[in-house]
């Protein structure tokens, strides 16, 4: 494990430009995905690197050494005050440097450097309420929201994605319908008014949308599981570099993830054994290698 | 400017919905008042409400605050102060708050975004934002419908606290102050010259839950001449101090002791006239039977037991760098009085004994809960302080969600039975699986070394007055006293927090070992870990807490949550706090061990407590109890025979106990930290329910672990000892169906086994008032625990831990309900290859259906029976060595990969199984029952063990037959169409549409009960 190694108080220090593609994956105060999340980037071919968050906001560890920044799922603070509200205020407000720099600071510097964010449920629910998605008015300032589930429930359950067409963004490159499970009680998007719809689907920021068995997008529970506005499951920010979703593609690294894979293997035992979520971090894994190999050369 | 030196001043924000925004839990407690409660409340408008006391706060600090942290500005309008305004158009209002030093994680969350948005060093560890939900009701309901609705809904009674009334007449609001009052002062409390009734009534008073022989112990210990010159010696008092009395009664409960499985039983056979006496159940049944198990698999290579009842968890070797860590616990009484909280400390507490074994800090892997409830349908009386069996499960439910989703640990298996006399004490099993490497820092992981020297650090929550007494309140029988201490409240991300912490600090090499503080707190915790060095010293007045106003006895004894007790040398003391200040764990040095054979206790410099470790652990006198073994007179009952048993089989797929518990799998996160490769359901459409789970170790290795669980009631009404084997049969088959393999059958196969076993029993101590048939249950008991050795000697499947759980009755109004006896076996296999995993549901149209064991007259406690308000007598025996030839087979099928699908036989029969075999997908099934003596519904529903449903691909058939020989009955086929038909004798008996029966299956009264509704109402109150 990344973490137990690298220690919590020394600060990484990284050779640039070795071609390794770095992700660093956040935890500490009730994140509990990191694991897996380090495992999709390792099997991805990327060098996976587990820190605490403090190791970050005490600037032990800058997020300007590594090529991908994500924040897991889990229940951050507990969700108490809604979900990935206390740590978005943490990222917002904490100061972590003089002139009351913020790792929100730090953050859209990395942005602006061309780097890449990745957020899964917990993380994604911190990206919205920073404002980091969707973005439309570039000055991050939240402009939808997540909030509770139309069932009212937490629920785990695998649903079927369609990817929008017009997305742009490098991790869901090639990918059309995606199998993922949801496991969330607060993964409902509220997108306040009608020019915040038209203006995300114009651009096709909603890149993630719940189908049904006929593939069209659907705010039938369960199949959409949440109620969300434009059966979304996922955005992106305009550059696509920032990239949240509800869904635990991490949790699809395996086939045998799925819950149906017995039967799918006795159909095409020659079947590849990865699972279909691995992909988007492969994808993100290639784009940044490629983007390396083009500086280096 | 630290904003706590100045007088607090309080503040109040609420949070509102902006109109238009879905009101989603006020849609819920309308729906919910109507249905549970026949009250109408048109519509509920709910609201967030936090109250700050935090002195020194501007208002536009307090509006900042209040817009940018905690509303959020698309869902949200903030109001503040005395502009806090109701809405219009609502006539009635409940408020519900905490009651004083109840844990409040979202006051606390709240107070640490304050601490981030002020970028100032605010208190955060004691309470100043309390928080609140008010509900406003559009009906003028009368003040008791309110409290009715308030108490029976929205909250508890026993921790929360409730304002009602009309909202013209003003919002009444309330804010918890905890502490203050009583000081810290140590009593005396003199036993010299106490009668017998003046002793138990003693005990009684101050909930020791000490018996008279016991109390007699602790008054002559403190008459001995050599106690008394040893406490004039030490400067205290002759009497025992309250806490001494604490202490004592903590480490001698039940809970803590077993002192019923530890007794000598005298046991009579009254048909046979046989009279034994049984030298410990634990000893005898479960240490010895291990032990010769243990005995068994070295004799063949397999050293793969590690540790074994003798720390929090059992440890067996997965591989030559990790050891799996298995425990189950339970948490009955608390549960009864308070669902959610009980609940929720149940799995949290049971998460920190595999976290702390040995020296700590096992990475945890899953969490398994089985619960006994009543019928959630019950319309019966309830006595004084019993709750409604429904907000018992819904209470539970909830709090397992919250423990295990929060705590990111996945809950991969379980089982809810249901039977009236739970409805009591309902029956709260929690299990944790954890892996922890061999060697942490060069050190033996699962070793607990202590030296004198070594420094006490408490590690987590604060102390509170919460959970006071838990541990002697769960020795003594529920009644409608129970004190609302003996609640306790878990904080999930305290846990979480200090769980991460843990991992790091073992593996830095940090910690000398750990415990946790579960019953009995630092009393317990401490008293435990001090028998290893030889003594201890604590220093209570250290110990920070909550709140003031806890006695020193108090802040010893507290069950407080989230707390670990470190073991950790002087010289790593600076390392270990630095790394707790930057994970934000707070860390207490309270003491250290010493040698000198003694617990010495202090406050400020003062002995509050001093006491012999030899008397303290090994000073309870042992209990000698009476066992008596009447057969129950029972007989078959006489059930006209059908030619048509479909509407039978509806019938049973619908039945509380058969029915789909998806609405509540779903709500447990099963497959957080990605390794879950069986889950509870699966299939294409997610609703084929599995035997047991498989959960992979990490993602370097296809190694893992298959896990199940037997337990089986009911048929103990017929006979204790066929319930407990069968039991145990249920988990081993369960394994065997998913692929798993029995242990020791070759050479060094490495295939660890680990079981825990929890018998939680009514009590089962003899009194001629008050328990006069207490021999016949203590009889079950020993019948139970001989079931029990029995089958880890005949499957050679050694237990690792477990716990008892002795006092499961509820009394109140005169009146006293039991559980009836029951025993959980939880186990757990190592599974060399997850990809070879099996799953229940059948696979291709045109494989062929086996019925793989033998089916005989074994009707009796039935669900079939059931069904016709029947018991019967003819119980299902468990034929051992049969069985294990079965599944032995099975395994060697597998290793050749014959088997498609496989789905043990249990509730319901043959019919049930191969019914739930065909919900993976649209598949259907047909089937010729085999001609034979036995009448048809017997074949159909007789619950015969050690049998499963299996399907072999055609290819395969020659080479499947040619293993299983004679132990395979043919049935047919699955089939392309969705048809479920069974012929037997030319006659179709079965015959329906498989959609159908999952849909019957599938919306039984546990879904329709918890199940997602009001869906449909949504789209209208959306806004947009």
């Amino acid at each position: 494990m990344a973490q137990d190694l690298q220690g919590l108080v020394h600060k990484v220090q990284l050779p640039a430009q070795d071609g390794v593609v770095r992700a660093l994956v956040l935890t500490g105060f009730g994140i509990n995905c990191e694991e897996e999340i380090a495992a999709a980037y390792r099997l991805a071919g990327a060098q996976a690197t587990i820190v605490h968050l403090n190791q970050v906001l005490h600037g032990a560890v800058s997020i300007h050494d590594f090529d991908v920044l994500t924040f897991p799922g889990g229940f951050s603070f507990g969700d108490d005050l809604g979900s990935g509200v206390v740590l978005a205020n943490k990222l917002r407000y904490r100061q972590t440097g003089p002139g009351g720099r913020t790792l929100l600071d730090d953050i859209k510097q990395f942005v602006a450097d061309g780097k890449f964010v990745l957020g899964i449920c917990n993380g994604f629910q911190v990206l919205v309420k920073l404002g980091l998605l969707p973005n439309l008015g570039g000055d991050v300032t939240p402009e939808v929201t997540l909030t509770h589930n139309a069932s009212g429930r937490y629920e785990d359950r695998w649903v079927r994605l369609r990817v929008h067409p017009r997305t742009t963004t490098p991790f869901l490159k090639g990918l059309d319908v995606l199998e993922v499970p949801v496991r969330h009680g607060e993964g409902r998007l509220v997108v306040p008014d009608a020019a915040t719809r038209g203006a995300l689907e114009a651009a096709g920021l909603n890149c993630l949308s719940y189908i049904d068995a006929a593939g069209d997008g659907t705010s039938e529970y369960p199949h959409n599981p949440n109620g969300a506005d434009l059966n979304c499951a996922g955005l992106t920010d305009p550059t696509g570099q920032v990239f949240g979703l509800m869904p635990h593609p991490e949790a699809f690294l395996s086939a045998f993830n799925h819950p149906d894979w017995a039967r799918r293997r006795r159909q095409n035992p020659a079947a590849s054994e990865e699972g279909a979520g691995l992909q988007i971090f492969k994808n993100i894994v290639e784009h940044i290698a490629q983007k390396h190999s083009v500086l280096a050369n | 400017m630290t904003l706590t030196d100045l007088e607090p001043t309080t503040h109040t924000i609420q949070l509102t919905l902006k109109p238009g925004q879905h009101d989603g839990d006020g849609h819920r407690v309308a729906a919910a008042a109507a249905r549970h409660l026949g009250l109408a409340t048109g519509r509920v408008r709910t609201a967030a409400r936090y109250t700050v006391r935090y002195g020194a706060l501007s208002p536009e600090q307090l509006r900042a605050f209040a817009t940018r942290c905690l509303a959020d500005p698309v869902l949200h309008d903030v109001t503040l102060n005395e502009a806090v305004a109701p809405v219009p158009g609502f006539a009635a209002y409940i408020l519900v708050a905490r009651g004083p030093g109840v844990t409040d994680d979202e006051g606390t969350s709240a107070q640490n975004a304050l601490a981030d948005f002020l970028n100032e060093p605010i208190d955060t560890r004691t309470q100043h934002i309390f928080s609140k939900r008010l509900y406003l009701l559009e009906h003028d309901l009368p003040t008791a419908d309110l409290r009715r609705l308030a108490e029976e809904l929205l909250g508890n009674k026993m921790i929360n606290r409730f304002e009602v009334g009309r909202v013209a007449d003003g919002i009444r609001d309330y804010t918890p102050r905890p502490g203050g009052g009583a000081e810290a002062i140590t009593e005396t409390i003199s036993l010299n010259g106490l009668s017998d009734g003046a002793l138990v009534q003693l005990s009684k008073d101050n909930i020791y839950a000490l018996n008279l022989e016991e109390m007699c112990a602790v008054r002559d210990y403190y008459a001995a001449a050599d106690t008394q010159a040893a406490r004039r010696a030490q400067g205290l008092p002759a009497d025992p101090t309250d806490c001494e009395l604490e202490i004592i009664a903590q480490t001698w409960s039940e809970h803590c002791k077993h002192k019923e499985f530890s007794a000598v039983i005298n046991y009579r056979d009254l048909a046979t006239g046989e009279e034994k006496q049984i030298d410990s159940l634990f000893k005898t049944y479960i240490k010895d039977a291990t032990s010769e198990v243990d005995r068994q698999l070295r004799a063949n290579g397999n050293d793969w037991l590690i540790k074994v009842f003798s720390d929090n968890a059992g440890a067996v070797r997965i591989n030559a760098n990790s050891l799996f860590v298995w425990k189950v616990e339970t948490h009955n009484s608390p549960s009864a009085i308070d669902p959610y909280g009980g609940a929720i400390t149940g799995i949290l507490g049971n998460n920190r004994d595999p976290l702390a074994t040995g020296i700590g800090g096992a990475r945890l892997l899953f969490n398994t809960n089985v619960l006994c409830f009543g019928n959630p349908d019950y319309d019966g009386p309830l006595l004084t302080g019993q709750l409604h069996p429904r907000r018992i499960l819904e209470g539970v439910r909830k709090g397992i969600e919250d423990g295990g989703n929060k705590s990111g640990v996945p809950t991969v298996n379980g089982a809810i039975v249901f039977d009236d006399r739970y409805r009591g004490k309902p029956l709260v099993y929690c299990g944790t699986g954890a892996v922890m490497p061999m060697q942490f820092a060069g050190l033996d992981s699962w070793e607990k070394k202590i030296d004198a020297g070594d420094r006490i650090v408490m590690a987590g929550g604060r102390v509170g007055k919460d959970g006071i007494h838990g541990a002697t309140f769960s020795s003594i029988e529920l009644d409608e006293s129970a004190p609302a201490t003996a609640v306790q409240i878990g904080s999930p991300i305290t846990q979480k927090l200090a769980m991460d912490f843990l991992l790091i600090a073992a593996r830095r090499g940090l910690l000398k070992c750990s415990t946790d503080n579960g019953a009995g707190g630092l009393s317990s915790s401490v008293g435990e870990l001090a028998g290893i060095s030889g003594g201890a010293v604590v220093e209570l007045e250290k110990v920070p807490l909550k709140y003031p106003g806890l006695r020193p006895w108090e802040i010893f004894v507290s069950e407080s949550q989230e707390r670990f007790t470190l073991v950790v040398e002087p010289g790593r003391m600076a390392e270990l706090l630095a790394l707790g200040q930057e994970m934000e764990v707070e860390l207490t040095d309270i003491g250290h061990f010493t040698n000198d054979g003694s617990l010495d206790v202090n406050f400020d410099g003062q002995p509050v407590a001093r006491l012999a470790l030899e008397f303290l652990h090994d000073g309870v006198p042992r209990k000698t109890l009476e066992a008596e073994y009447e057969k129950p007179a029972a007989t078959e009952p006489k059930i006209p025979t059908q030619t048509d048993y479909t509407g039978t089989l509806r019938l049973l797929l619908g039945a509380l106990n058969i029915c789909s518990r998806e609405s509540v799998i779903r709500q447990y996160d099963h497959e957080v930290k990605g390794r879950t490769i069986v889950k509870p359901l699966m299939g294409a459409t997610g609703q084929a329910p599995q035997d047991a789970a498989v959960v992979r170790f990490n993602f370097e290795s296809w190694e893992g672990v298959a896990v199940s669980n037997g337990i089986l009631p009911r048929y103990g009404d017929l006979d204790a000892y066929q319930m407990s084997a069968g039991s145990f049969d249920e988990a081993v088959r369960q394994i065997i169906a998913v692929g798993g393999k029995l242990p020791n059958l070759t050479p060094g196969d490495n295939i660890f086994w680990s079981v825990n076993d929890n018998f939680c029993v009514p009590d089962s101590v003899y009194d001629p008032a008050i328990n006069p048939d207490g021999k016949q249950k203590l009889a079950k008991l020993v019948q139970m625990c001989e079931a029990l050795r029995d089958a880890t000697a005949a499957y050679c499947i050694p237990l690792t831990s477990g716990k008892d759980s002795m006092k499961n009755d509820f009394k109140a109004d005169g009146v006293k309900i039991s559980v009836p006896p029951t025993v959980l076996y939880s186990m757990t296999a190592k599974m060399e290859d997850v990809r070879r995993a099996i799953t229940s549901d059948f696979k291709e149209a045109g494989d062929v259906i086996y019925l793989l064991g033998e089916t005989y007259d074994e009707l009796g406690g039935s669900e079939f029976y059931a069904l016709h308000g029947e018991l019967g007598a003819l119980v299902p025996q468990v034929r051992f060595a049969e069985a294990k030839a079965l599944y032995t087979l099975i395994g060697q099928a597998n290793d050749g990969a014959l088997i498609q699908s496989c789905h043990d036989l249990s509730d319901g029969g043959l019919a049930v199984a191969l019914a739930e075999a065909t919900f993976g997908y649209g598949c259907g099934a047909s089937v010729e029952l085999p001609e034979s003596a036995l009448p048809l519904a017997t074949h159909l529903f007789s619950e015969s063990h050690s049998r499963f449903v299996a399907t072999v691909a055609p290819a395969d058939v020659v080479a499947f037959e040619a293993l299983l020989g004679g132990r395979a009955t043919r049935l047919g086929l699955v089939t392309e169409d969705d048809q479920l038909t069974v012929r037997h004798a030319g006659q179709t008996v079965i015959e329906a549409p498989t959609t159908e029966l999952r849909h019957t299956w599938s919306n039984g009264p546990v879904n329709q009960l918890l199940g997602v509704d009001e869906l449909a109402g949504f789209g209208d109150s959306a806004g947009h």
